[in-house]
Protein backbone atom coordinates (compact mmCIF):
# COMPACT_ATOMS: atom_id res chain seq x y z
CA UNK A 1 0.00 0.00 0.00
CA UNK A 2 2.87 2.30 0.96
CA UNK A 3 4.65 1.81 -2.16
CA UNK A 4 1.33 1.81 -4.17
CA UNK A 5 1.24 5.58 -2.53
CA UNK A 6 4.71 6.61 -3.29
CA UNK A 7 4.59 5.10 -6.97
CA UNK A 8 1.30 7.07 -7.97
CA UNK A 9 1.78 10.39 -5.55
CA UNK A 10 4.66 12.06 -7.52
CA UNK A 11 2.83 11.81 -10.68
CA UNK A 12 -0.40 12.84 -9.82
CA UNK A 13 1.05 15.98 -8.12
CA UNK A 14 3.30 17.17 -11.18
CA UNK A 15 -0.39 16.49 -12.69
CA UNK A 16 -2.22 19.08 -10.58
CA UNK A 17 0.60 21.43 -10.74
CA UNK A 18 0.87 21.45 -14.28
CA UNK A 19 -3.40 22.39 -14.83
CA UNK A 20 -2.80 24.93 -12.21
CA UNK A 21 -0.18 26.82 -13.68
CA UNK A 22 -1.96 26.17 -17.36
CA UNK A 23 -5.34 27.33 -16.14
CA UNK A 24 -3.16 30.57 -14.39
CA UNK A 25 -1.07 31.22 -17.61
CA UNK A 26 -3.79 30.91 -20.33
CA UNK A 27 -5.80 33.11 -18.01
CA UNK A 28 -3.06 35.79 -17.34
CA UNK A 29 -2.29 35.81 -21.33
CA UNK A 30 -5.63 35.75 -22.44
CA UNK A 31 -5.26 33.29 -25.29
CA UNK A 32 -8.29 32.59 -27.32
CA UNK A 33 -10.81 29.59 -26.97
CA UNK A 34 -9.96 27.85 -30.39
CA UNK A 35 -6.64 28.08 -29.80
CA UNK A 36 -5.95 26.82 -26.22
CA UNK A 37 -8.99 26.12 -23.93
CA UNK A 38 -8.51 26.69 -20.67
CA UNK A 39 -8.38 23.44 -18.48
CA UNK A 40 -11.64 24.10 -16.22
CA UNK A 41 -13.24 24.63 -19.82
CA UNK A 42 -12.06 21.18 -20.94
CA UNK A 43 -13.39 20.09 -17.27
CA UNK A 44 -16.97 21.04 -18.06
CA UNK A 45 -16.93 19.21 -21.20
CA UNK A 46 -16.23 16.20 -19.62
CA UNK A 47 -18.82 16.97 -17.16
CA UNK A 48 -21.31 17.80 -19.60
CA UNK A 49 -20.55 15.60 -22.36
CA UNK A 50 -19.47 12.26 -20.44
CA UNK A 51 -22.28 9.99 -21.87
CA UNK A 52 -21.04 10.55 -25.06
CA UNK A 53 -17.47 10.55 -24.66
CA UNK A 54 -17.91 7.52 -22.88
CA UNK A 55 -19.47 5.88 -25.88
CA UNK A 56 -16.72 6.63 -28.13
CA UNK A 57 -13.96 5.72 -25.43
CA UNK A 58 -15.53 2.27 -25.80
CA UNK A 59 -16.18 2.08 -29.39
CA UNK A 60 -12.17 2.97 -29.53
CA UNK A 61 -10.88 0.71 -27.18
CA UNK A 62 -13.08 -2.28 -28.51
CA UNK A 63 -10.81 -1.62 -31.69
CA UNK A 64 -7.97 -0.98 -29.59
CA UNK A 65 -8.28 -4.10 -27.48
CA UNK A 66 -8.91 -6.12 -30.57
CA UNK A 67 -5.50 -5.02 -32.84
CA UNK A 68 -3.83 -5.73 -29.23
CA UNK A 69 -5.36 -9.03 -28.72
CA UNK A 70 -4.37 -9.95 -32.55
CA UNK A 71 -0.52 -8.40 -31.46
CA UNK A 72 0.05 -9.88 -29.02
CA UNK A 73 -1.08 -13.33 -29.77
CA UNK A 74 -0.06 -13.47 -33.73
CA UNK A 75 2.96 -11.71 -32.59
CA UNK A 76 3.97 -14.39 -30.27
CA UNK A 77 3.08 -17.11 -32.96
CA UNK A 78 5.15 -14.94 -35.63
CA UNK A 79 8.30 -14.71 -33.25
CA UNK A 80 7.86 -18.54 -32.36
CA UNK A 81 7.64 -19.72 -35.84
CA UNK A 82 11.17 -17.45 -36.45
CA UNK A 83 12.85 -19.12 -33.60
CA UNK A 84 12.87 -22.41 -34.89
CA UNK A 85 15.62 -21.97 -37.33
CA UNK A 86 18.24 -19.58 -38.72
CA UNK A 87 17.13 -20.45 -42.05
CA UNK A 88 13.35 -19.58 -41.41
CA UNK A 89 14.77 -16.47 -39.45
CA UNK A 90 16.74 -15.09 -42.13
CA UNK A 91 13.80 -15.64 -44.90
CA UNK A 92 11.36 -13.63 -43.08
CA UNK A 93 12.08 -11.37 -40.37
CA UNK A 94 13.11 -9.12 -43.10
CA UNK A 95 9.44 -9.02 -43.91
CA UNK A 96 8.28 -8.30 -40.62
CA UNK A 97 9.85 -5.57 -40.43
CA UNK A 98 7.09 -4.26 -43.50
CA UNK A 99 4.61 -3.76 -40.23
CA UNK A 100 6.99 -1.07 -38.75
CA UNK A 101 8.21 0.94 -41.62
CA UNK A 102 4.31 0.57 -43.68
CA UNK A 103 2.23 4.08 -43.52
CA UNK A 104 -0.61 3.09 -41.59
CA UNK A 105 -2.64 6.27 -43.22
CA UNK A 106 -1.05 5.47 -46.34
CA UNK A 107 -2.40 1.54 -45.85
CA UNK A 108 -6.05 2.31 -44.39
CA UNK A 109 -7.76 3.18 -47.57
CA UNK A 110 -6.73 -0.29 -49.05
CA UNK A 111 -8.25 -1.73 -45.49
CA UNK A 112 -11.40 0.27 -46.62
CA UNK A 113 -11.60 -1.34 -50.05
CA UNK A 114 -11.09 -4.41 -48.57
CA UNK A 115 -13.88 -4.57 -45.20
CA UNK A 116 -15.64 -1.24 -45.71
CA UNK A 117 -15.00 1.57 -42.89
CA UNK A 118 -15.44 0.72 -39.54
CA UNK A 119 -14.46 -1.81 -36.46
CA UNK A 120 -12.36 -4.11 -38.68
CA UNK A 121 -10.55 -1.88 -40.92
CA UNK A 122 -9.91 0.49 -37.24
CA UNK A 123 -8.84 -2.34 -35.56
CA UNK A 124 -6.26 -3.91 -38.25
CA UNK A 125 -4.70 -0.78 -38.80
CA UNK A 126 -4.51 -0.80 -34.54
CA UNK A 127 -2.71 -4.50 -35.49
CA UNK A 128 -0.50 -3.58 -37.69
CA UNK A 129 0.87 -0.38 -35.64
CA UNK A 130 1.42 -2.50 -32.31
CA UNK A 131 2.32 -6.18 -34.00
CA UNK A 132 6.39 -5.55 -34.67
CA UNK A 133 7.53 -4.34 -31.03
CA UNK A 134 6.02 -7.71 -29.97
CA UNK A 135 7.53 -9.79 -32.24
CA UNK A 136 11.10 -8.25 -32.11
CA UNK A 137 11.18 -8.22 -28.08
CA UNK A 138 9.52 -11.91 -27.86
CA UNK A 139 12.18 -13.03 -30.75
CA UNK A 140 15.23 -11.84 -28.62
CA UNK A 141 13.97 -12.83 -25.96
CA UNK A 142 13.30 -16.70 -27.34
CA UNK A 143 17.27 -16.32 -29.03
CA UNK A 144 18.57 -15.36 -25.93
CA UNK A 145 17.84 -18.71 -23.58
CA UNK A 146 21.31 -19.25 -21.50
CA UNK A 147 23.52 -22.01 -23.40
CA UNK A 148 24.07 -23.60 -19.79
CA UNK A 149 20.41 -24.48 -19.47
CA UNK A 150 19.68 -25.55 -22.78
CA UNK A 151 22.84 -28.07 -22.48
CA UNK A 152 20.76 -29.55 -18.92
CA UNK A 153 17.63 -29.58 -20.59
CA UNK A 154 19.45 -31.81 -23.60
CA UNK A 155 20.98 -33.85 -21.11
CA UNK A 156 18.20 -34.29 -19.52
CA UNK A 157 16.25 -35.17 -22.69
CA UNK A 158 13.91 -32.88 -23.19
CA UNK A 159 12.22 -32.87 -26.44
CA UNK A 160 11.25 -29.74 -28.42
CA UNK A 161 7.98 -29.16 -26.90
CA UNK A 162 9.47 -29.62 -23.25
CA UNK A 163 12.51 -27.16 -23.93
CA UNK A 164 10.38 -24.51 -25.58
CA UNK A 165 7.28 -24.87 -23.00
CA UNK A 166 9.68 -24.85 -19.93
CA UNK A 167 12.65 -23.18 -20.68
CA UNK A 168 12.13 -20.76 -23.82
CA UNK A 169 8.79 -19.06 -23.32
CA UNK A 170 9.48 -18.65 -19.46
CA UNK A 171 12.91 -16.90 -20.12
CA UNK A 172 11.34 -15.27 -22.59
CA UNK A 173 8.65 -13.42 -21.03
CA UNK A 174 10.24 -10.52 -19.40
CA UNK A 175 10.92 -9.61 -23.03
CA UNK A 176 7.42 -10.37 -24.40
CA UNK A 177 5.97 -8.49 -21.36
CA UNK A 178 8.12 -5.36 -23.04
CA UNK A 179 7.00 -6.16 -26.34
CA UNK A 180 3.14 -5.95 -24.71
CA UNK A 181 3.76 -2.89 -23.15
CA UNK A 182 5.23 -0.93 -26.23
CA UNK A 183 2.18 -2.45 -28.39
CA UNK A 184 -0.20 -1.34 -25.82
CA UNK A 185 0.40 2.42 -26.45
CA UNK A 186 0.80 1.67 -30.15
CA UNK A 187 -2.53 -0.29 -30.55
CA UNK A 188 -4.28 3.17 -29.10
CA UNK A 189 -2.90 5.03 -31.49
CA UNK A 190 -3.13 3.11 -34.82
CA UNK A 191 -6.70 2.93 -33.43
CA UNK A 192 -6.81 6.72 -33.43
CA UNK A 193 -5.01 7.23 -36.73
CA UNK A 194 -7.27 4.46 -38.06
CA UNK A 195 -10.32 6.16 -37.14
CA UNK A 196 -9.28 9.20 -38.71
CA UNK A 197 -9.29 7.33 -42.43
CA UNK A 198 -11.96 4.30 -41.81
CA UNK A 199 -13.65 5.37 -38.92
CA UNK A 200 -17.53 5.51 -39.31
CA UNK A 201 -19.58 8.36 -37.57
CA UNK A 202 -22.80 6.66 -36.23
CA UNK A 203 -24.23 7.29 -32.80
CA UNK A 204 -21.35 5.83 -31.61
CA UNK A 205 -18.27 7.50 -33.09
CA UNK A 206 -14.75 6.71 -32.15
CA UNK A 207 -12.56 9.11 -30.76
CA UNK A 208 -10.64 9.38 -33.32
CA UNK A 209 -13.59 10.43 -35.07
CA UNK A 210 -14.89 13.09 -32.41
CA UNK A 211 -11.75 14.86 -32.66
CA UNK A 212 -12.07 15.21 -36.82
CA UNK A 213 -15.50 16.61 -35.98
CA UNK A 214 -15.30 18.93 -33.36
CA UNK A 215 -11.85 20.17 -34.92
CA UNK A 216 -14.84 21.30 -38.29
CA UNK A 217 -16.74 22.89 -35.35
CA UNK A 218 -13.90 24.74 -33.79
CA UNK A 219 -14.59 23.08 -30.74
CA UNK A 220 -10.70 22.90 -29.20
CA UNK A 221 -12.25 21.90 -25.75
CA UNK A 222 -13.92 18.87 -27.50
CA UNK A 223 -10.75 18.41 -29.04
CA UNK A 224 -8.99 18.30 -25.67
CA UNK A 225 -11.23 16.17 -24.32
CA UNK A 226 -11.35 13.33 -26.84
CA UNK A 227 -7.50 13.63 -26.80
CA UNK A 228 -7.19 13.32 -22.93
CA UNK A 229 -10.31 10.08 -23.40
CA UNK A 230 -7.68 8.18 -25.79
CA UNK A 231 -4.40 9.35 -23.30
CA UNK A 232 -6.27 7.54 -20.55
CA UNK A 233 -7.20 4.81 -22.31
CA UNK A 234 -3.62 4.71 -23.20
CA UNK A 235 -2.87 4.25 -19.71
CA UNK A 236 -5.09 2.06 -18.51
CA UNK A 237 -3.88 -0.61 -21.27
CA UNK A 238 -0.28 -0.07 -20.03
CA UNK A 239 -1.70 -0.73 -16.56
CA UNK A 240 -2.70 -3.47 -17.34
CA UNK A 241 -0.58 -5.01 -18.89
CA UNK A 242 2.20 -3.92 -15.95
CA UNK A 243 -0.02 -5.52 -13.77
CA UNK A 244 -0.22 -8.86 -15.98
CA UNK A 245 4.09 -8.58 -15.67
CA UNK A 246 4.04 -8.38 -12.20
CA UNK A 247 1.81 -11.43 -11.70
CA UNK A 248 3.90 -13.03 -14.11
CA UNK A 249 7.75 -11.85 -12.76
CA UNK A 250 7.05 -10.84 -9.29
CA UNK A 251 8.45 -14.22 -7.74
CA UNK A 252 11.78 -14.52 -10.15
CA UNK A 253 12.68 -11.06 -12.17
CA UNK A 254 14.32 -8.48 -11.56
CA UNK A 255 12.54 -6.17 -13.19
CA UNK A 256 9.64 -6.42 -10.49
CA UNK A 257 11.21 -6.90 -7.30
CA UNK A 258 12.67 -4.33 -4.88
CA UNK B 1 25.64 -44.35 -23.61
CA UNK B 2 25.64 -41.43 -26.65
CA UNK B 3 29.07 -42.63 -28.50
CA UNK B 4 29.64 -46.52 -27.89
CA UNK B 5 32.48 -47.75 -29.22
CA UNK B 6 32.56 -51.25 -30.14
CA UNK B 7 31.54 -53.27 -27.11
CA UNK B 8 34.08 -55.02 -25.20
CA UNK B 9 36.54 -51.85 -24.87
CA UNK B 10 34.79 -50.72 -22.09
CA UNK B 11 35.19 -53.72 -20.17
CA UNK B 12 34.25 -53.25 -16.28
CA UNK B 13 34.90 -49.44 -16.43
CA UNK B 14 32.47 -46.87 -16.46
CA UNK B 15 34.36 -44.55 -18.39
CA UNK B 16 36.74 -45.42 -21.18
CA UNK B 17 38.30 -42.66 -23.61
CA UNK B 18 40.76 -43.89 -26.17
CA UNK B 19 43.23 -41.04 -28.04
CA UNK B 20 40.22 -38.53 -27.56
CA UNK B 21 40.89 -35.15 -29.11
CA UNK B 22 39.36 -32.01 -29.74
CA UNK B 23 39.98 -29.20 -31.80
CA UNK B 24 37.73 -26.17 -32.00
CA UNK B 25 36.60 -24.29 -35.05
CA UNK B 26 39.29 -21.89 -35.08
CA UNK B 27 42.25 -24.44 -34.10
CA UNK B 28 42.40 -24.17 -30.78
CA UNK B 29 43.35 -27.64 -29.67
CA UNK B 30 41.97 -28.30 -26.10
CA UNK B 31 42.47 -31.90 -25.21
CA UNK B 32 45.02 -34.29 -26.99
CA UNK B 33 45.36 -37.93 -27.51
CA UNK B 34 43.31 -38.68 -23.77
CA UNK B 35 43.43 -42.08 -23.01
CA UNK B 36 41.20 -42.87 -19.22
CA UNK B 37 39.49 -45.21 -17.90
CA UNK B 38 37.38 -44.77 -14.88
CA UNK B 39 36.01 -47.62 -12.55
CA UNK B 40 32.62 -47.87 -11.65
CA UNK B 41 32.26 -46.32 -7.69
CA UNK B 42 35.24 -44.18 -8.52
CA UNK B 43 35.33 -40.79 -7.51
CA UNK B 44 38.12 -38.84 -9.34
CA UNK B 45 39.24 -35.81 -9.15
CA UNK B 46 40.77 -33.60 -12.58
CA UNK B 47 43.30 -30.70 -11.73
CA UNK B 48 44.23 -28.42 -14.31
CA UNK B 49 45.35 -25.08 -15.40
CA UNK B 50 42.63 -22.57 -15.96
CA UNK B 51 41.98 -22.88 -19.63
CA UNK B 52 43.71 -26.20 -20.32
CA UNK B 53 40.67 -28.24 -21.54
CA UNK B 54 39.11 -30.04 -18.32
CA UNK B 55 34.99 -28.45 -19.10
CA UNK B 56 35.88 -29.70 -22.87
CA UNK B 57 36.41 -32.96 -21.36
CA UNK B 58 33.74 -33.52 -19.34
CA UNK B 59 31.44 -32.01 -22.21
CA UNK B 60 32.52 -34.61 -24.40
CA UNK B 61 32.13 -37.42 -21.56
CA UNK B 62 28.35 -35.46 -20.73
CA UNK B 63 27.72 -35.81 -24.26
CA UNK B 64 27.39 -32.25 -25.10
CA UNK B 65 30.15 -31.78 -27.03
CA UNK B 66 32.06 -33.84 -29.34
CA UNK B 67 35.62 -35.61 -29.81
CA UNK B 68 37.32 -34.67 -32.94
CA UNK B 69 39.13 -37.80 -32.79
CA UNK B 70 39.07 -40.92 -30.45
CA UNK B 71 36.06 -42.90 -28.82
CA UNK B 72 34.05 -42.08 -25.54
CA UNK B 73 31.85 -45.31 -23.93
CA UNK B 74 30.42 -44.50 -21.09
CA UNK B 75 28.66 -47.69 -19.18
CA UNK B 76 25.00 -47.76 -20.49
CA UNK B 77 23.72 -48.36 -17.30
CA UNK B 78 24.46 -45.78 -15.63
CA UNK B 79 21.81 -42.41 -15.66
CA UNK B 80 24.68 -39.07 -16.15
CA UNK B 81 24.09 -35.78 -14.23
CA UNK B 82 26.12 -32.70 -14.79
CA UNK B 83 26.75 -29.88 -11.77
CA UNK B 84 28.26 -26.90 -13.90
CA UNK B 85 30.45 -24.60 -12.76
CA UNK B 86 27.04 -21.50 -11.66
CA UNK B 87 24.24 -23.18 -10.24
CA UNK B 88 21.94 -22.75 -13.34
CA UNK B 89 18.76 -23.16 -11.93
CA UNK B 90 15.39 -22.24 -13.45
CA UNK B 91 14.83 -18.99 -11.95
CA UNK B 92 11.13 -18.88 -12.49
CA UNK B 93 10.86 -22.78 -10.06
CA UNK B 94 10.97 -22.87 -6.46
CA UNK B 95 13.63 -25.00 -5.02
CA UNK B 96 11.37 -28.28 -4.84
CA UNK B 97 10.07 -26.91 -8.66
CA UNK B 98 13.79 -27.01 -9.53
CA UNK B 99 14.70 -30.48 -8.61
CA UNK B 100 11.90 -32.28 -9.49
CA UNK B 101 12.74 -30.87 -13.72
CA UNK B 102 14.82 -33.61 -14.53
CA UNK B 103 12.32 -36.22 -13.37
CA UNK B 104 9.66 -34.08 -15.02
CA UNK B 105 11.45 -33.98 -18.29
CA UNK B 106 11.68 -37.73 -17.73
CA UNK B 107 7.62 -38.14 -17.22
CA UNK B 108 7.69 -39.53 -14.31
CA UNK B 109 4.62 -39.60 -12.14
CA UNK B 110 3.90 -36.00 -10.02
CA UNK B 111 3.76 -37.89 -6.54
CA UNK B 112 6.88 -39.87 -6.84
CA UNK B 113 8.82 -36.87 -8.42
CA UNK B 114 8.21 -35.00 -5.45
CA UNK B 115 8.81 -37.72 -3.12
CA UNK B 116 11.87 -38.08 -4.43
CA UNK B 117 12.98 -34.57 -4.92
CA UNK B 118 12.16 -34.21 -1.36
CA UNK B 119 14.54 -37.10 -0.17
CA UNK B 120 17.62 -35.46 -1.81
CA UNK B 121 16.62 -31.77 -0.91
CA UNK B 122 16.78 -33.21 2.40
CA UNK B 123 20.25 -34.84 1.82
CA UNK B 124 21.41 -31.44 0.93
CA UNK B 125 19.86 -30.25 3.73
CA UNK B 126 17.61 -27.66 2.69
CA UNK B 127 14.42 -29.35 3.47
CA UNK B 128 13.23 -25.62 4.78
CA UNK B 129 13.74 -23.97 1.68
CA UNK B 130 11.59 -25.79 -0.70
CA UNK B 131 8.84 -23.22 -1.26
CA UNK B 132 11.96 -20.56 -2.12
CA UNK B 133 13.11 -18.77 -5.50
CA UNK B 134 16.73 -18.66 -6.35
CA UNK B 135 16.40 -15.23 -6.33
CA UNK B 136 15.93 -15.71 -2.36
CA UNK B 137 18.92 -18.38 -2.03
CA UNK B 138 22.31 -17.61 -0.82
CA UNK B 139 25.06 -18.96 -4.00
CA UNK B 140 25.55 -21.73 -1.51
CA UNK B 141 21.73 -22.76 -1.30
CA UNK B 142 21.90 -22.48 -5.05
CA UNK B 143 24.68 -24.75 -5.42
CA UNK B 144 23.11 -27.44 -2.73
CA UNK B 145 19.91 -26.72 -5.41
CA UNK B 146 22.09 -27.66 -8.26
CA UNK B 147 23.64 -30.39 -6.41
CA UNK B 148 19.72 -32.17 -5.16
CA UNK B 149 18.82 -32.10 -8.81
CA UNK B 150 22.18 -33.35 -10.11
CA UNK B 151 21.18 -36.18 -7.71
CA UNK B 152 17.40 -36.55 -7.52
CA UNK B 153 17.87 -38.90 -10.61
CA UNK B 154 19.70 -41.43 -8.66
CA UNK B 155 22.90 -40.97 -11.26
CA UNK B 156 25.48 -43.68 -11.72
CA UNK B 157 27.77 -41.17 -13.27
CA UNK B 158 28.40 -37.49 -11.59
CA UNK B 159 29.99 -35.04 -13.72
CA UNK B 160 30.61 -31.74 -11.65
CA UNK B 161 32.44 -28.44 -13.45
CA UNK B 162 33.96 -26.56 -10.48
CA UNK B 163 30.53 -26.82 -8.64
CA UNK B 164 32.15 -25.18 -5.67
CA UNK B 165 34.63 -22.77 -6.91
CA UNK B 166 32.78 -19.08 -6.45
CA UNK B 167 32.06 -20.30 -2.53
CA UNK B 168 33.81 -19.13 0.29
CA UNK B 169 36.05 -21.51 2.18
CA UNK B 170 33.50 -22.69 5.04
CA UNK B 171 31.06 -23.19 2.97
CA UNK B 172 33.32 -24.94 0.30
CA UNK B 173 34.39 -27.36 2.72
CA UNK B 174 30.80 -28.42 4.18
CA UNK B 175 29.92 -29.25 0.51
CA UNK B 176 32.95 -30.80 -0.14
CA UNK B 177 32.23 -33.40 3.34
CA UNK B 178 28.60 -33.39 2.33
CA UNK B 179 29.58 -34.64 -1.07
CA UNK B 180 32.34 -37.50 -0.14
CA UNK B 181 29.38 -38.72 2.31
CA UNK B 182 26.34 -38.82 -0.54
CA UNK B 183 28.85 -40.69 -2.75
CA UNK B 184 29.89 -43.03 -0.22
CA UNK B 185 26.52 -44.14 0.60
CA UNK B 186 25.41 -44.26 -2.96
CA UNK B 187 27.22 -46.25 -5.44
CA UNK B 188 28.01 -44.13 -8.14
CA UNK B 189 30.72 -42.42 -10.01
CA UNK B 190 32.31 -38.97 -9.70
CA UNK B 191 34.00 -36.87 -11.93
CA UNK B 192 34.99 -33.85 -10.15
CA UNK B 193 36.86 -31.26 -11.92
CA UNK B 194 38.70 -28.59 -9.37
CA UNK B 195 41.31 -25.56 -9.75
CA UNK B 196 42.14 -26.82 -5.95
CA UNK B 197 44.44 -29.39 -4.69
CA UNK B 198 43.42 -29.45 -1.42
CA UNK B 199 39.28 -29.97 -2.68
CA UNK B 200 40.77 -32.50 -5.02
CA UNK B 201 43.00 -34.72 -1.74
CA UNK B 202 39.99 -34.05 0.38
CA UNK B 203 37.39 -35.79 -1.84
CA UNK B 204 38.63 -38.44 -4.42
CA UNK B 205 41.02 -41.83 -4.41
CA UNK B 206 42.34 -40.47 -7.24
CA UNK B 207 43.18 -37.62 -8.57
CA UNK B 208 44.40 -36.82 -12.28
CA UNK B 209 46.57 -33.37 -13.16
CA UNK B 210 46.37 -32.08 -16.38
CA UNK B 211 48.81 -30.08 -18.18
CA UNK B 212 48.35 -26.45 -19.89
CA UNK B 213 46.52 -26.65 -23.02
CA UNK B 214 46.01 -28.75 -24.95
CA UNK B 215 45.20 -31.17 -21.87
CA UNK B 216 47.28 -33.92 -21.27
CA UNK B 217 48.01 -36.50 -18.59
CA UNK B 218 50.53 -35.17 -15.76
CA UNK B 219 49.69 -38.02 -13.34
CA UNK B 220 47.10 -40.20 -12.15
CA UNK B 221 47.29 -40.30 -8.67
CA UNK B 222 45.82 -42.80 -6.14
CA UNK B 223 45.72 -40.22 -3.12
CA UNK B 224 46.75 -42.67 0.05
CA UNK B 225 44.18 -41.74 2.09
CA UNK B 226 41.82 -43.28 4.37
CA UNK B 227 38.67 -43.99 2.59
CA UNK B 228 36.73 -42.15 5.20
CA UNK B 229 37.79 -38.22 5.16
CA UNK B 230 37.08 -36.30 8.40
CA UNK B 231 37.72 -32.27 7.95
CA UNK B 232 40.40 -32.90 10.34
CA UNK B 233 42.32 -35.15 8.03
CA UNK B 234 43.17 -31.70 6.05
CA UNK B 235 45.76 -30.98 9.02
CA UNK B 236 47.35 -34.49 9.42
CA UNK B 237 51.07 -34.54 7.34
CA UNK B 238 50.02 -37.60 5.19
CA UNK B 239 47.24 -34.76 3.66
CA UNK B 240 49.93 -32.66 3.05
CA UNK B 241 52.25 -35.28 1.40
CA UNK B 242 49.36 -36.12 -0.89
CA UNK B 243 48.78 -32.33 -1.71
CA UNK B 244 53.03 -31.74 -2.20
CA UNK B 245 52.64 -34.21 -5.15
CA UNK B 246 50.23 -33.11 -6.87
CA UNK B 247 51.64 -29.40 -6.51
CA UNK B 248 54.80 -30.63 -7.89
CA UNK B 249 53.13 -32.35 -10.85
CA UNK B 250 50.58 -29.31 -11.76
CA UNK B 251 53.51 -26.97 -11.67
CA UNK B 252 55.63 -29.89 -14.07
CA UNK B 253 52.70 -29.73 -16.39
CA UNK B 254 52.12 -26.03 -16.57
CA UNK B 255 56.04 -25.36 -17.72
N1 LIG C 1 33.26 -23.56 -28.14
C1 LIG C 1 34.57 -23.23 -28.18
N2 LIG C 1 35.12 -22.75 -29.31
C2 LIG C 1 36.42 -22.43 -29.37
N3 LIG C 1 37.28 -22.56 -28.34
C3 LIG C 1 36.80 -23.04 -27.19
C4 LIG C 1 35.42 -23.40 -27.04
N4 LIG C 1 35.23 -23.85 -25.78
C5 LIG C 1 36.43 -23.77 -25.17
N5 LIG C 1 37.38 -23.29 -26.01
C6 LIG C 1 38.79 -23.11 -25.71
O1 LIG C 1 39.31 -24.35 -25.30
C7 LIG C 1 40.21 -24.19 -24.23
C8 LIG C 1 39.80 -25.06 -23.07
O2 LIG C 1 38.57 -24.58 -22.54
P1 LIG C 1 37.91 -25.24 -21.27
O3 LIG C 1 36.67 -24.50 -21.01
O4 LIG C 1 37.81 -26.70 -21.48
O5 LIG C 1 38.99 -24.92 -20.16
P2 LIG C 1 38.97 -25.29 -18.60
O6 LIG C 1 40.10 -26.20 -18.35
O7 LIG C 1 37.64 -25.76 -18.21
O8 LIG C 1 39.27 -23.88 -17.94
P3 LIG C 1 38.73 -23.27 -16.57
O9 LIG C 1 39.47 -23.99 -15.51
O10 LIG C 1 39.14 -21.85 -16.63
O11 LIG C 1 37.26 -23.47 -16.54
C9 LIG C 1 40.23 -22.71 -23.90
O12 LIG C 1 41.38 -22.15 -24.47
C10 LIG C 1 39.01 -22.16 -24.56
O13 LIG C 1 39.23 -20.86 -25.02
MG1 LIG D 1 36.03 -24.93 -17.04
Amino acid sequence: MRRLLNGILPPVIVLIATIIIAEVLIRALGIAEYLLPRPTAVFKVFHEQYPDLLRSLWTTAEAALIGFGCSAVFGLLIALFLSTSRLVQRAFYPYTVFFQTVPVVAIAPLLVIWFDAGLKAVAICAFIVSVFPVIANSLAGLLSTEPALRDMFRLYGAGWWATMWKLKLPSALPNIVTGLRIAAGLAVIGTIVGEFVAGVLDVNPGLGIKVIEAKKYGQTDVVFAAVLTASLLGLLMLAAVNFLGWLLLRRWHASEQG
Amino acid sequence: MHESSSPGTLGSAAISLRGVSRIFDGGVEAVRAMDLDVAAGEFVALIGPSGCGKSTLLRIIAGLDRATCGTVAIAPAAPLAFVFQDAHLLPWRNVLRNVTLPLELAGMEKTRRIERAMTAIEQVGLADAIKRYPAQLSGGMRMRVSLARALVTDPGLLLLDEPFAALDEITRQQLDEQLRELWARRKMTVLFVTHSINEATFLADRAIVFTRRPARIVIDHRLDLPPKRMSVLRAEPTFARQTGILLEALQRGNT
